[in-house]
């Protein structure tokens, strides 16, 4: 995408340069530059003392909306979908006005970048993370649209994937506000741009199938043989063979339904496994979504051993009765 | 709130008009009759020279609309993105249209209020983009460069229908190319919900002769008003509908 002009002159503001809000007067520092798409340009900047991003645009609509996303999603308790939302301004400057807001500094890598880095063991962690996030968005009425690697940056120790960019972000039964084709379901011919959980999961599975294409593959005859073809040919994606067809296919219905998948890929039961070990691992993830990670499994053992213990010595007993009232 | 039917040209061309009228008087003239003159410009691996892109920005400007200039492959995408940012143009100056009389002469546009109070004007232009009956009169230009660029504009159009199909209010789609066989301007497809029964057209089209731009978007107008005029004595009920579905 080529950038308009004033989009261009807002794209080379110098380190040094200070923005001074119109209306509530805040002072940002620009550092440097951190990225620009169709929607605006974002600069790390040094906000009194700390760091900051500020996104700014020759399109004031675009920033209006992205900021009621932010807004909603902020208010969403005890979650973090996309950066927190830190204020929002007009910027006056040789006669032009220009809308910006400040959000969060997200510092880490995009999501391809870290798994490159650090290896594809990452891969199947950061998706959970990303399913549970989407879930929670999706269930606040949200689809959030525009997913890409570029999109999700990953911040840490300890590694956590956040999303940015809530420009596509679309209230559910809307047309998707923003998209990019190699993740849009539309472009493959796999469903319409309608809003849904679904649309969601196909870019999950697409962004899946884009760390082992990381320059992306276009669409030749199209359709779910061909990217399941693509899928075949990389042996890392394999275990994911499944999840990613069902994704692509619309089978998944909400994000906790893929997230559940995606764990029995990571950590697939031992044949031998009890329904007591089942249940321990189905009682870890709810653990983990409701983020009291400090009451881990071990209560947990313990409990389930108690019961196991007692229905063994329950039975015992009928049993007995039952032996004692045949010799009577 | 009352906004009628959003009236677009979606102009697809590679260069510098070269016959007939100013194209930017005519985007004006169509300005002035409520339709918004959007510009895409597309090129190969060409640069467009100085003359085209100042001819591209200047009809969108005069035409209310939206200009981008793009590399035909990623045309798709562009045409969806600069259709539904005419869209929201055209709405936020409706919207802000209604807010004048709400405030009176203090407040202008949207811009003019603190960024606080713009939140929820902005979801009521985002509903109307949702919900708003659109007509997109598609321009495309046939000349003689265009000819290796036409089948990636038929997948963009397909691909435009395909989001707008999304949205929950109508569409209707027609498209002309320039220059036609016999006239400047030729009709490919009459207004219809549906773009897709334009592929086995355009695969037949010819390429070639003169860059008519200006006569072009003049035709284009023409066909709106006959549309409007006609409409308005057949189908009230559909007028009336739309309103109270707001
Ligand atoms: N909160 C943030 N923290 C760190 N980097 C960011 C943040 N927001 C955006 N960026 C960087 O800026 C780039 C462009 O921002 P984005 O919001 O995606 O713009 P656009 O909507 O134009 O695509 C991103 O790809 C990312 O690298
Ligand atoms: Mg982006």
């Amino acid at each position: 995408m080529m950038m308009n002009n004033t989009l261009k002159s807002l794209s080379n503001l110098s380190p040094g340069t200070t923005i001074r809000g119109k209306w509530y007067q805040k002072q940002y520092t620009i550092i440097k530059e951190l990225g620009y798409g169709a929607n605006g340009v974002v600069y790390l900047v040094r906000d009194s003392n700390r760091q900051a991003a500020l996104k700014i645009s020759d399109n004031p609509s675009s920033i209006t909306s992205e900021v009621n996303v932010l807004k909603s999603f902020n208010k969403v308790q005890g979650s973090a979908l996309g950066p927190s939302l830190l204020d929002v301004d007009d910027w006056e400057q040789q006669g032009k006005q220009h809308s910006f807001y400040v959000m969060e500094f997200i510092k880490g890598p995009d999501l391809l970048s870290f798994i490159q880095q650090k290896g594809s063991e990452w891969l199947g962690v950061l998706m959970l993370q990303l399913l549970a996030d989407l879930e929670i968005l999706h269930q606040n009425g949200w689809v959030f649209g525009d997913l890409k690697p570029e999109n999700l940056l990953v911040t840490g120790p300890p590694a956590r994937i956040r999303c940015i960019d809530v420009g596509g972000t679309t209230i559910k039964g809307r047309a998707i506000k923003e998209f990019t084709e190699f993740y849009d379901r539309g472009y493959w011919g796999l469903g319409s741009r309608k809003a849904d959980e679904r649309y969601d999961l196909f870019a999950v599975a697409m962004i899946i199938v884009n760390t082992s294409y990381p320059r992306r593959f276009n669409k030749t005859t199209g359709g779910l043989p061909q990217i399941m073809g693509m899928v075949k040919q990389k042996q890392e994606l394999a275990k994911y063979e499944t999840v990613i067809n069902k994704a692509l296919s619309g089978h998944y219905q909400t994000a906790g339904e893929m997230r559940r998948d995606v764990l029995s890929v990571l950590q697939p039961r031992k044949s031998g496994a009890s329904s007591a070990q089942q249940a321990q691992a189905k009682s870890r993830v709810q653990v983990h979504k409701t983020r009291t990670g400090k009451h881990s499994s071990k209560p947990k053992k313990k409990s389930h051993f108690l019961e196991t213990v007692f229905l063994i010595a329950a039975i015992s007993m009928m049993y007995f009765f039952y032996l004692y009232s045949q010799v009577l | 709130m009352k906004t009628g039917t959003l009236k677009q040209v979606l102009l697809i061309t590679d260069g510098c008009s070269n016959q007939g009228e100013d194209p930017i008087a005519m985007a004006a003239l169509a300005k002035e009759q409520g339709i918004s003159i959007n510009v895409i410009g597309v090129m190969e691996q060409d640069v467009i020279d100085d003359q085209g892109l100042k001819e591209i920005e200047g009809i969108a400007l005069a035409g209310g609309g939206v200009s981008q200039v793009v590399y035909s492959q990623q045309l798709s995408q562009t045409v969806q993105m600069v259709t539904r940012k005419a869209m929201t143009q055209t709405l936020q100056g409706v919207v802000n249209k209604e807010l004048q009389q709400i405030l009176g002469g203090g407040a202008k546009t949207m811009e003019d209020l603190p960024p606080e109070k713009r939140g929820e004007i902005m979801e009521v232009v985002d509903e109307l983009g949702e919900t708003v009956q659109l007509e997109v009169l598609i321009l495309v230009d046939t000349s003689a460069s265009m000819t290796h660029k036409l089948p990636t504009v038929k997948e963009a159009l397909l691909d435009l229908s395909l989001s707008l199909n999304a949205r929950s209010g109508s569409n209707r789609f027609s498209v002309f190319v320039f220059p036609g066989k016999h006239k400047e301007v030729e009709k490919l497809l009459d207004w219809t919900p549906k773009l897709e029964s334009l592929t086995t057209i355009f695969s037949k089209l010819k390429t070639g002769g003169i860059t008519p731009t200006g006569p072009a978007i003049k035709e284009a107008m023409s066909y709106f008003q006959q549309k409007r005029s006609l409409r308005s004595l057949l189908s009230r009920d559909d007028e009336q509908y739309f309103e109270e579905s707001i």
